[in-house]
């Protein structure tokens, strides 16, 4: 085709240039027909487009000037949005310790929004620990724990929780929320994978985010789920082969955010079966739940070296305040140079520290608190079952019970609603609390009004409290 | 940032190369002689930490692990009880019942609040009675009491800010607040050498970080400037908001911030400002008001001010201070706020009383002497060191110095030779700094008296000597020079 129109033209081109005395040039032998004027032309031609310079868009720099002028366009936002309404929030102030009961405005209220269960705030042993501590130690510890920050208050500690636990070794951090926050990314890095529950609170949700590993979450509390997505994991492990990560499930004991508990059997059969290691949070079981307050492994009768990594805040039952983690001695001495809230933090108060020895030691003396804990719950659980109205959420175990609208509207309608029950209780003398939630939680779960049962309410108090709820929830809601 | 000679660099260099290369011969060996793979490994779990980072720890870390966490039988005070340990196994180390009274160089007692005090300690003892240990909830439901709200007011005064908030950890106030203050689409400029829980705060926020020189305005305007023109990365919408992170105090570097000319540049920018006082607050400036009273600083061009109770006031926790909208934004929002229990009645006691002092509340001098003694104190030392020979860091004024050690080997020897002699200090390296600038870093105390410093400054000329530490020798001068000196001074 492309020789036809060849020839097609060079005869056209002989048409035009028939007396050209080269068209029937013959060089070195061969008649060159016409050709070597048009293929001169073409040779010129590709000389002269390959000689062009190629297009270039202009490219220059920004002047100064005109960098200048951006800079002076450019209008940030503010640093925070304006003040809403639903910003606003009313926070009791407590004139006297946190105990089973309280001063707030002058007035004694039965305290039913504190995470001490086993009612140790005003403990006289705990506080007799404590003086001691603080006239030795002073308060602060001036220091991280690698630098002078480490006093021998802070290792018998770590000894003590071990040894209770029945665990090798444990770590103190300085803060409870801080405590997951480093944990997973001591453990988890970028190509990890972790498998955690959609309600874990917030300090795990921190942590989840800032390891960078590859994260699924399973629908809450839902052992089902969470194995469809294991099985997922393997299937997709068979159709690529990669190297072996790190794989971890994260899942809290009894959650901060439901109340409900995790059925650790079933979750230690999935674990085991699909090779992965877990992370139970304890915050809301140690020294609550089992015959001795061992937690969630010893309410299942489970070896607690079958938990790779178990953390607490102390915060709630132990009284006092900081974080701990325990497990094996490699997890253990793996955190001390990597756990970023461990290494880069002040040490905890030594006084706190001290005050966790106590409280430890209270538990381990007097196993009736957890009987009477307990047996507060059942009462409480039992006598709010019945109002009508609201719904109570979480396991029957757990010491903060959650009480949901039963016609839900939204977090934030619901959560208004909650408050006015909450807001005429303090009225009857009743401290409670709704569930809050930042902007920055990912959690999904509906608002709660929280009562906190402990093993300092007595039973009067207790039957007190349920009844005014009834009927100011009647009220409310009618 | 400091430059160093190219011969110490590559002796720094050498020093890391045989170290990683002993341990690399010894895990061989262990291998040969045992036939056994170094980490008993579950099967079908990876290991749980990372290869390189195993060899760090076994090999290199375990080396020079007795200078550091060091436990102490007493208060962090100027004198305190170190505890003897020992090792069977050169891998771990057991603490025995034998301490030693050390001179103390590494606590961050910069006012003297760390011990037991006369002003404080009875007012924590009774808070102890008053309001118990802990407060077992979060500020929103039944944490908050009356010392909180004093405290939260206090400090604000202190500080010169309109409100503030406490927390009851230092890197929980960084790593929870900046994520509330800047999100997605946000940028935050952050000096290189910010401390961790700024850095995990950053992370965790979402925005765009991006990091300036350290301390140099000129190269904060530089990524400013770009970063406007530029926008967010894909988009390249305009970004919301840019937040310029910076520290008051460096505690690694001992630097004092520039504070005056990067306040001029966020301003040009109209880019916010976070301080970060936790080692500044208290420790300098004339009455302790920190970096912004020191260089005179309007605390109104600083929008964000963030500082800490562990180190002036010998306490616990953090505060934010700013505009009375920002803080009760922070307080509906910060999950620290919602979520963690609040601080310990009696850790706010302690702050409560020690700012009472700082700022003469408690009907004595005892502050602003204090605030005095820290700075002279520091200042003495530094010129001390500096005459002595050794390649000091960090600003006048500031209570943090550290001091070159560069060569890997010489972090333990350094430690462990003052240890001797009964003067404790903290020495670091890779990773807590850049490996080729190893350091023994020295914090002065108000409490500190002359004598101490007198004794430290000996024994850190004799462990100098030892250790060859000695960089800036001092000119040696012959008679001659110096008579021509004296002669010049004369005429003058």
């Amino acid at each position: 085709m492309a020789s036809t129109m060849l020839l097609d033209l060079k005869d056209s081109v002989m048409a035009f240039l028939p007396d050209v005395p080269l068209t029937d040039a013959v060089i070195f032998g061969i008649h060159i027909h016409g050709h070597l004027l048009l293929e001169t032309l073409l040779v010129v031609v590709i000389c002269y487009l390959l000689l062009q310079q190629s297009y270039t868009p202009e490219n220059r720099a920004l002047t100064e000037t005109e960098i200048d002028q951006l800079c002076e366009e450019w209008n940030p936002e503010a640093l925070h949005p304006p003040i809403t309404d639903d910003m606003e929030m009313s926070t009791p102030v407590l004139e006297s310790a946190a105990g089973p009961h309280t001063i707030v405005d002058g007035k004694d209220v039965i305290n039913m929004s504190t995470a001490d269960y086993l009612g140790l705030v005003g403990n006289p042993k705990v506080k007799e620990a404590c003086n001691a501590a603080v006239e030795k130690y002073g308060v602060g510890a001036c220091g991280p724990r690698g630098f002078y920050g480490t006093m021998d208050v802070h290792l018998d500690f770590e000894k003590k929780i071990a040894d209770f636990m029945g665990t090798q070794d444990s770590i103190l951090y300085s803060y409870g929320l801080a405590t997951t926050t480093s944990v997973i990314p001591a453990f988890c890095k970028a190509g990890d994978l972790i498998i955690a529950d959609d309600g874990v609170n917030w300090s795990l949700q921190n942590g989840l985010y800032l390891s960078r590993s590859k994260i699924k979450f399973f629908k809450h509390n839902d052992m089902k789920d969470l194995k469809a997505i294991l099985e997922e994991v393997r299937k997709e492990d068979k159709r690529k082969k990669k190297p072996l990560n790190r794989r971890f499930i994260v899942v809290e004991a009894i959650y901060q955010n439901s109340g409900q508990m995790v059925p650790l059997d079933e979750l230690v059969r999935l674990k085991e079966e699909y090779k992965f290691r877990v992370l139970v949070d304890e915050s809301n079981t140690l020294g609550v739940l089992g015959k001795t307050g061992r937690g969630i492994s010893e309410h299942f009768n489970i070896p607690v070296e079958t938990l790779e990594i178990i953390t607490a805040v102390m915060g709630h039952a132990l009284a006092s305040e900081g974080g701990i983690c325990t497990g094996s001695a490699e997890v253990v001495s793996h955190q001390r140079l990597s756990g970023s809230g461990y290494c880069f933090s002040a040490a905890l108060p030594p006084f706190l520290a001290s005050a966790g020895i106590a409280a430890v030691e209270i538990l381990e003396d007097n196993p009736q608190l957890l009987t009477r804990l307990h047996r507060n719950i059942s009462i409480v659980h039992s006598k709010l079952a019945t109002i009508p109205g609201i719904s109570v959420g979480g396991d029957k175990l757990s010491p903060v019970i959650f009480l949901h609208l039963q016609k839900s509207i939204s977090f934030a309608e619901d959560s208004s609603v909650l408050q006015r029950i909450v807001d005429l209780m303090l009225d009857e003398g009743v401290l409670l609390s709704v569930t809050k939630r930042s902007l920055l939680d990912n959690c999904k779960l509906p608002a709660a009004l929280k009562v906190t049962v402990t093993a300092g309410h007595t039973e009067g108090d207790l039957l007190l409290v349920t009844s005014k709820l009834r009927d100011v929830i009647e009220k409310v809601l009618r | 940032m400091k430059s160093t000679s190219t011969y110490l660099a590559f002796l720094t260099l050498i020093g890391y190369v045989l170290v990683f290369l002993a341990g690399k011969w010894l895990d061989l060996i262990q291998f040969f002689k045992f036939n056994q793979e170094i980490d008993s490994r579950k099967k079908g779990y990876a290991p749980l930490s990372r290869d390189l980072e195993d060899f760090y720890i076994r090999r290199m870390y375990t080396r020079v692990q007795e200078c550091f966490n060091r436990p102490i039988a007493s208060a962090p005070d100027t004198w305190m009880d170190v505890i003897e340990r020992v090792s069977c196994d050169r891998k771990t180390l057991i603490p025995t019942k034998k301490t030693r009274r050390c001179l103390n160089l590494g606590s961050y007692n910069y006012l003297g609040f760390a011990a037991k005090d006369v002003y404080c300690t009875p007012n924590v003892v009774e808070s102890i009675e008053k309001f118990g240990v802990s407060t077992c909830a979060s500020r929103v439901d039944c944490g908050t009491n009356i010392l909180h709200l004093a405290l939260e007011e206090l400090i604000a005064k202190f500080v010169g800010k309109p409100a503030a908030m406490v927390y009851g950890m230092g890197f929980a106030t960084n790593s929870s607040t900046i994520p509330a203050l800047v999100g997605k689409g946000g940028l935050i400029v952050s000096d290189k050498l910010n401390h961790s829980s700024i850095v995990v705060g950053a992370k965790a926020s979402g925005a765009n970080v991006k990091v300036f020189d350290h301390n140099s305005p000129s190269h904060l305007e530089k990524v400013l400037r770009e970063a406007i023109v530029k926008g967010q990365p894909l988009t390249h919408r305009p970004w919301k908001k840019i937040l310029v992170i910076v520290e008051g105090i460096y505690s690694m570097e001992g630097e004092i911030c520039r504070l005056r000319e990067i306040v001029a540049v966020t301003k040009r920018y109209k880019a916010y400002l976070y301080l970060d006082e936790a080692h500044s607050i208290g420790a300098i400036g004339k009455t302790g008001r920190g970096v912004c009273e020191l260089q005179g600083v309007n605390i109104d061009d600083v929008h964000v001010v963030m500082g800490t109770f562990t180190k002036s006031f010998g306490s616990c926790g953090g505060y934010i201070a700013g505009s009375k909208e920002l803080i009760h934004y922070i307080k509906s929002i910060s999950p620290a706020h919602l979520y963690a229990s609040s601080m310990p009645p009696p850790v706010a006691e302690q702050v409560i009383s020690a700012l009472k002092v700082t700022m003469g509340e408690d009907g004595t001098d005892r502050g602003i002497r204090k605030i005095t003694a820290v700075r002279e104190n520091s200042n003495y030392f530094r010129e001390e060191l500096r005459k002595m020979g050794c390649e000091v860091l960090g600003d006048e004024d500031s209570p943090v110095m550290p001091i070159m050690l560069y060569i890997p080997a010489k972090i333990a020897a350094f430690s462990n030779e003052c240890l001797q002699r009964n003067v404790a200090v903290v020495s670091v390296g890779f990773p807590a700094t850049h490996f080729l600038f190893s350091r023994a870093r020295i914090c002065i105390s108000a409490a500190h008296t002359r004598d101490d410093l007198d004794q430290a400054l000996q024994v850190i000329s004799e462990v100098c000597d030892i250790c060859q530490l000695k960089y800036n020798p001092p000119l040696r001068l012959t008679a001659k020079e110096l008579a021509r000196l004296a002669e010049k001074e004369r005429l003058l």
